[in-house]
């Protein structure tokens, strides 16, 4: 069982650990995007802002197993097979993207409009405001949305059963649920409570020393 | 020099700056006063080239702001520091580093010698050489504008623009931020344009002001001109209580100003004419060091005539002011 259970929270910290670095670094463009191209933004723009806004909230809402299913052939494309906890990094990514977006937006938004005045009457130009002053005070708060999205993404990854990407989820279901040993549901719960609590305090950790 | 030539500005429907004229010279104090909402700070950034007018012309120096290419305003930007309301300092930089910011803007590196001395020199101008390292949420107001005062000096401007710098402040520290304002205009020789609603500013440090209303100017002049001896939307500006006068007998208000503010005129009327009358309301004030003032007498209707022609022959302002209760 020891065995068992070490093998499947790595396979977990694996999925967890790469969907977030992909998520984060595919849904920080768009997001920009969106800041710029907001009616407050250094580049107002209804067309695209509208467009980008439609995508997200359109990938948002599939529910997590759908988008397993649907985006099989694109996930074969990219990891070349569509089982295995590999394989499930990929879904796992694109259902996270426009999550990610969303709270670097939001992150983004909370920066003092005061502030990118302030870089504008200096003559500062659109490329230094996002990197230089967006970015740079959005830190601690894009910081709170990865640990947010680090922690969705733990339950999401337990839905990586369903396509042979194992994991903690997976063990708990089988083993646990339909084998019927309840230590299984037990020990796997509270890994998952421990690895969310310590997940969270690292978040919240370097959000503190940050800000 | 600026130039402000038949200035409109309107976002959508909504005029904000009507027909406004006016010119700064340089080495100007430059006050342009007004209640929220009159166009002030948005005038400002026209100047500023934050945001773009209408039609008229704003010229900085013979150019026009509005047809400058975006590398050409980027220039001219950096030649106009600018502070504000909320300091808008970067939270998460320490003192040091925000004064520094405009450097990196412009591709230079802050530990220069030469760039570094200078930061060093604006903070211990500002009187925080010993807060370098601290973050801005470890400082007071004053010293957050002070932080900003730096930051906006450090491209070595030749005008600073101060959009309602003092609004947030009460007034001890607004005291010592129009002192270090002024030291720095004297030591510097640079331009200053202020914009804000605090008559106490405007007096206290500018040379020239316009009076800003719904977008039009309705006075400009000397700041004494204007607040001593105002018309009536400033008068309503600075707050108008006529209402308190008395209703009997004729309410002169008297003019005081550089030339005549030290005579004895009050005693002297009433030797010299032999009359009584009530001292209503009166107020000194200092502009840029010279005191002004005005003071309303209440004389009896019979001896209105002669006062007035009393004060013409000495050569002091009057008006005769109405109980509009």
């Amino acid at each position: 069982m020891l065995n068992a259970m070490i093998k499947a929270t790595q396979g977990t910290m694996y999925m967890v650990f790469a969907s977030t670095f992909f998520s984060v670094i595919l849904g920080f463009i768009p997001a920009i995007v969106l800041v710029l191209t907001a009616e407050d933004g250094l580049k107002p723009n209804k067309v695209v802002y509208r467009v980008l806004d439609f995508i997200i909230n359109t990938f948002r809402s599939f529910p997590f197993i759908i988008l397993i299913v649907l985006i099989i052939p694109f996930t074969r494309m990219v990891a070349g097979t569509s089982l295995g906890a590999t394989a499930c990094i990929v879904p796992l990514t694109v259902s996270a993207i426009p999550f990610v977006a969303r709270v670097i937006e939001t992150a983004l938004r909370g920066v003092d409009p005061g502030l990118i005045e302030a870089a504008r009457s200096f003559g500062a130009s659109d490329f230094q405001i996002i990197f230089r002053v967006y970015l740079k005070e959005a830190v601690p708060g894009i910081i709170s949305g990865i640990t947010l999205t680090m922690i969705s993404l733990v339950g999401y990854s337990a839905m990586g059963g369903a396509v042979g990407a194992g994991g903690l989820g997976d063990v708990a279901i089988r083993r646990g649920y339909q084998a019927y040993n309840i230590t299984y549901l037990i020990v796997t719960s509270i890994i998952l409570i421990v690895f969310v609590q310590v997940v969270q305090s690292i978040g919240n950790w370097i959000f503190n020393k940050l800000s | 020099m600026i130039e402000i030539k038949n200035l409109y500005k309107s976002f959508g429907d909504n005029d904000v700056i009507t027909d406004v004229s006016f010119e700064i010279e340089k080495g100007d104090v430059f006050g342009i006063i007004g209640q929220s909402g009159a166009g002030k700070s948005t005038l400002l950034r026209c100047i500023n080239g934050l945001e773009p007018y209408n039609s008229g012309s704003i010229t900085i120096d013979g150019k026009e702001v509005s047809s400058l290419s975006k590398e050409e305003l980027r220039r001219q930007q950096k030649d106009m520091g600018m502070i504000f309301q909320n300091f808008n300092l970067m939270n998460r930089l320490n003192v040091y580093d925000n004064v520094a910011l405009p450097l990196k803007f412009w591709g230079q590196n802050p530990k220069d010698p030469q760039n570094d001395k200078r930061i060093k020199e604006l903070l211990e101008l500002v009187g925080l050489s010993d807060k370098a390292k601290a973050r801005p949420r470890e400082l007071s107001g004053g010293q957050k504008q002070r932080v900003a005062i730096a930051r906006a000096l450090v491209m070595n401007p030749s005008i600073l623009l101060c959009d309602e710098a003092t609004s947030a402040l009460d007034p001890k520290i607004t005291q010592g931020i129009l002192a270090l304002l002024m030291k720095i205009h004297e030591e510097m020789g640079i331009t200053i344009i202020v914009v804000t609603h605090q008559m106490e500013v405007v007096k206290q440090i500018c040379n020239k002001t316009v009076f800003l209303k719904n977008g039009k100017i309705v006075a400009k002049g000397k700041p004494e001109e204007l607040f001593v001896s105002s018309n009536e939307d400033v008068r309503d500006f600075v707050g108008d209580n006529s209402d308190i006068l008395p209703e009997t007998g004729a309410n002169i208000q008297l003019f005081f100003t550089k030339d005549n503010a030290k005579g004895h005129t009050i005693t002297s009327l009433a030797h010299d004419l032999n009359i009584d009358f009530d001292i209503c309301q009166g107020k000194l004030e200092n502009f840029r060091g010279s005191i002004m003032g005005s003071l309303i007498i209440n004389v009896e209707e019979k001896d209105k005539k002669a006062v007035l022609k009393y004060l013409d022959d000495i050569g002091v302002e009057w008006e005769e002011v109405v109980n509009n209760a």
